[in-house]
């Protein structure tokens, strides 16, 4: 079956059954990679991507619920690394092998977007979903902080 | 296969290979070009510069790229060797790129790159001559070249960040790169001395953070061909079990599906690289081909192993404890006979369960065989290793073999051997499909079917002297590997125990190495792990039932022994480790030698009434005898704590039936953020002409000083993991 998807901006018709994971549809159908697969029962978060704004699970989101909402991967939270996140994930050297930070990321850029400044608890239970195998999670504390730092000053944006 | 190169002349094999550097380029500037690695060709993709020895080209515009034979997985391989190279070459590190090295040329064409593998944190502890030396020899050709053009002795040139200068005559090392290539020195140089380095010793932000942060970073995962299907694989739960049937029919109408193909264990065949008996279903998309195998009948045949669970080892580990087993290290004499006869005798079991890698990414790998050529993506730790493995599989020529190294998402010693079987399976695949084949283990085949970390019992006893300190001191070691095989580098069963620094007058030590049928391999920091949990914890019960403090105890117990005394010296001076918190708080010490290098802790618990537990910090102190990037080194050691306390806190894996019951990250329990304690990092360097390692030694001392802390907080000694299935409650 085939049906329309909005990806970072870009339209898309994908031919694939609906109860697909969008995970799936995005990385196979699609081509955008930088999406990863971890486990298939949301429980890593390394598939994390937004859909309208929220961060949300693509390994077990389907593609179906997808359909006629705005879907944002990695590839699409700037076109240039700007992101305060991504920013802050560079100065603070936060990456090992890499493999989740796609969803790390994603999962860090939906908490600034809702709330500007968030204590400890709150990244730690926005991020509670996202494991990290190279234990990188200082630093992802660490970089949130900074990243809202970032986001709030002269040239800085959400 | 050496007939070629026995006809080129080292020469003209250089021009040959000249810009067949292949790999991906990344760098500082160019995160565009990542999407080399999965291009079609990527080993063809010239490079502009002149080569001037394997580990390097330079371009006209001053551009340095350095091929990196190692692997990529998180512990910054591509910024060491770059740096390494870079500080000799004398070159500004904004001028540097880094890209993977082609793995075809170094197995065919005389294995320049000396060694590949990225295991046992041994990149810069014993690569750093070569690849240093490669630095050097490159720069000191430079400077010949320039001399004989400007009629000038070789040293009277100087070669300072990008430039050689004599005298009026100076020129960018663009200028002489070809000419250089063509030098052949009288003498190669030496490397450079630790306090001539000039970019050594810098933290330096790691050359591939940026391409990390917006999904451009390719992983073998991420391969994409023109034509290529996708695998979704299942092996026999119980591991060396035999496939009884499978009913394809049901499956076979399904949308996308392409073919379901029975693979089987290669005769021989049941070390690192071996391949389980299973079935593949292929199909258009992967998800396709997983919810079909999900449906797909299939019986095995289990075999004897299913008698076999976590409870019938331990059973076997108590039997074995009353048998002498072959001895890994003796000091002293008749330690079992002065432990008889003493009045004062502390003894303790310890365990530590089977573990799993659990990379986020999960196994898998491409393969695209041709009749012309086999080209694979493989996350191994040593990109050789899927090359010949190919080759093998296929009966083909090493030559036809094409390695493309990804990025690897996460390693940590099983990549090495858990995702050589995978390879095996695509390789298999695309020879019988005839076409690129991507196979992709769900978590849950990669939970069962990974090499998993070899589970160890051990028993400890100790006779206390007049003083409270040992004299005699014995350990009996049961661990299971696949084979019983002691597998992986000498006495691992009770490496750290056997190999303990104190000075015990009279010592032995013995092990069983039992045969098991779960594939067992390397597992970051591979015994020091397991056995740093039960030594270092063994040494407090010694040291209180002694009467003496831990921290005292371990510096009285190394009197002589420079790089320990560094370490717990330091750790006494910034860790304000204390014995007298109130109940429900507790510090604790531990201190292991990993790799070569001297890693102590002090972790800060506390503990509820109830036996909630908290890890609040984790002080470590690190003597590594040199230290080529702090940045990194600390990354690495923060992230060595979060590894091992994840399986000392949490992990273990359930054996029953012979089988794995875990199989997802809802079994199997990770460290999360909310859960990671404060790090802090020192370096204490010996700086004293040995070398450590710095990937692995990080976890080994903390999960003992957090079970050490918890002893001090509640009372109650914790001997097997996962700690947090142990009642830590008191009142």
């Amino acid at each position: 079956m085939a049906f329309t998807l909005t990806v970072n901006g870009k339209t898309h018709e994908v031919d694939a059954e609906p109860e697909t994971p969008l995970l799936w549809v995005l990385r196979d159908n699609i081509g955008l990679t930088g999406t990863k697969f971890g486990c298939g029962i949301a429980q890593c978060g390394v598939c994390t991507v937004h859909v309208d704004g929220q961060p949300v699970k693509s390994c077990t989101t389907t593609a179906a619920s997808a359909v006629g909402r705005e879907i944002t991967t990695i590839e699409g939270l700037s076109d240039d690394d700007s992101h305060p996140v991504q920013r802050a994930w560079i100065e603070l050297s936060v990456p090992q092998c890499g493999y989740c930070q796609s969803g790390q990321i994603m999962s860090a850029a939906a908490l600034l977007s809702r709330t500007a400044n968030p204590s400890d608890s709150e990244i730690d239970s926005a991020m509670a979903d996202n494991l990290c195998r190279c234990g990188t999670y200082l630093r992802i504390r660490k970089a949130i902080r900074r990243a809202a730092e970032m986001a709030q000053s002269p040239g800085g944006r959400s | 296969m050496m007939d070629m190169h026995m006809k080129l002349s080292r020469r003209t094999l250089i021009r040959t290979m000249a810009g067949a550097g292949g790999g991906m380029l990344l760098g500082f500037h160019i995160p565009g070009a990542v999407a080399a690695v999965v291009a079609p060709k990527p080993w063809t993709t010239p490079t502009d510069g002149a080569e001037i020895n394997a580990w390097l080209t330079i371009d006209a515009d001053g551009t340095v790229t350095i091929r990196v034979p190692h692997t990529e997985q998180g512990q910054g391989a591509l910024t060491a060797v770059s740096m390494m190279i870079a500080e000799e070459l004398d070159v500004p590190w904004e001028h540097v790129q880094a890209v993977f090295a082609d793995m075809n040329r170094h197995v065919n064409y005389g294995e320049e790159y000396i060694v590949t593998t990225t295991h046992g944190s041994q990149l810069v502890r014993l690569q750093h001559p070569h690849i240093m030396q490669a630095g050097a020899s490159a720069r000191e050709r430079l400077k010949a070249a320039a001399a004989r053009a400007w009629g000038v002795d070789r040293s009277d040139v100087v070669a300072k960040q990008g430039v050689l200068s004599a005298g009026r005559h100076s020129a960018g090392y663009a200028e002489f790169a070809t000419a250089a290539a063509e030098i052949t020195l009288p003498e190669e140089p030496a490397i450079k001395t630790p306090n001539e380095w000039w970019l050594l010793g810098n933290p330096t932000p790691r050359v591939d953070v940026p391409v990390k942060v917006n999904g451009s970073a390719q992983y073998a995962i991420d391969t994409r061909l023109d034509g290529m299907v996708y695998a979704a694989v299942r092996s026999c739960p119980v591991p060396w079990g035999r496939l009884k049937s499978f009913d394809s029919g049901v499956i076979r109408e399904r949308k996308g599906i392409i073919d379901v193909v029975e693979l089987k264990a290669v005769d021989g065949k049941t070390g690192d690289a071996d391949m389980q008996n299973g079935v593949a279903v292929v199909a258009d998309t992967w998800y396709r081909a997983k919810t079909a195998l999900d449906l797909m009948p299939i019986e095995w045949d289990f075999g004897p192993a299913v008698e076999v669970s976590n409870d019938s080892q331990a059973a076997e580990a108590r039997r074995l404890f009353e048998i002498a087993g072959e001895v890994s290290n003796e000091v002293g004499s008749d330690a079992l006979g002065i432990i008889d006869a003493s009045e004062t005798t502390v003894i303790a079991d310890y365990h530590r369960p089977y573990e799993t890698h659990a990379r986020m990414e999960p196994i898998n790998a491409t393969v695209s065989v041709t009749d012309e050529r086999a080209d694979v993506w493989s996350p191994t730790q040593d990109q050789t290793v899927p090359l010949q493995l190919v080759a093998d599989q296929l009966q083909r020529d090493p030559r036809d073999v094409y390695v493309h190294t990804p990025f690897i998402g996460g390693a940590f010693g099983g990549g090495g051997g858990g995702r050589t079987a995978v390879t095996r399976q695509a390789a298999e695949l695309s020879r019988r499909l005839g076409r690129p084949v991507k196979v992709i283990w769900t978590r849950e085949e990669d939970v069962m079917q990974d090499k998993q970390r070899p589970p160890v019992h051990t028993r400890l006893t100790a006779a206390l002297g007049k003083n409270g300190l040992p004299e005699a001191f014995h350990s009996r070691a049961v661990w299971f590997t696949l084979g019983g095989a002691e597998r992986h580098g000498p006495a691992t069963a009770d490496y750290s125990i056997g190999t303990m620094p104190y000075l015990v007058p009279n010592r032995r030590h013995e092990r069983h190495n039992v045969a098991a049928h779960i594939p067992t391999t390397t597992h970051r920091a591979p015994g020091a792990n397991q056995n740093g949990f039960i030594i270092e914890q063994f040494v407090d019960e010694m040291a209180l039932a002694g009467d003496w403090d831990p921290l005292e105890w371990r510096i009285e117990m190394t009197k002589g022994l420079e790089p320990w005394q560094r370490v717990l010296l330091k750790l006494k001076e910034v860790a304000g480790f204390r014995t007298d918190l109130p109940r429900g708080h507790g510090m604790g010490v531990a201190v292991v030698e990993d790799h070569a290098s001297f890693c102590g802790a002090c972790a800060t618990v506390s503990v509820s009434r109830r036996g909630q537990l908290v890890v609040e910090k984790v002080v470590l102190v690190m003597n590594s005898g040199y230290l080529i990037n702090p940045l990194n080194a600390a990354e690495q050691l923060e992230g060595s704590v979060c590894w091992e306390l994840s399986h000392a806190l949490y992990g273990g894996l359930d054996l029953k039936a012979g089988r794995f019951m875990n199989s997802n990250f809802n079994t199997y329990n990770l460290m999360r953020i909310h859960q990671m304690p404060e790090v802090e990092v020192h370096f204490a360097l010996s700086q004293d002409g040995w070398w450590g390692g710095m990937g692995e030694p990080g976890g080994p001392p903390t999960p003992p000083a957090v079970a050490n802390a918890i002893y001090f907080a509640t009372g109650k000694r914790v001997r097997s993991t996962p700690i947090v299935k142990h009642d830590l409650s008191w009142s």
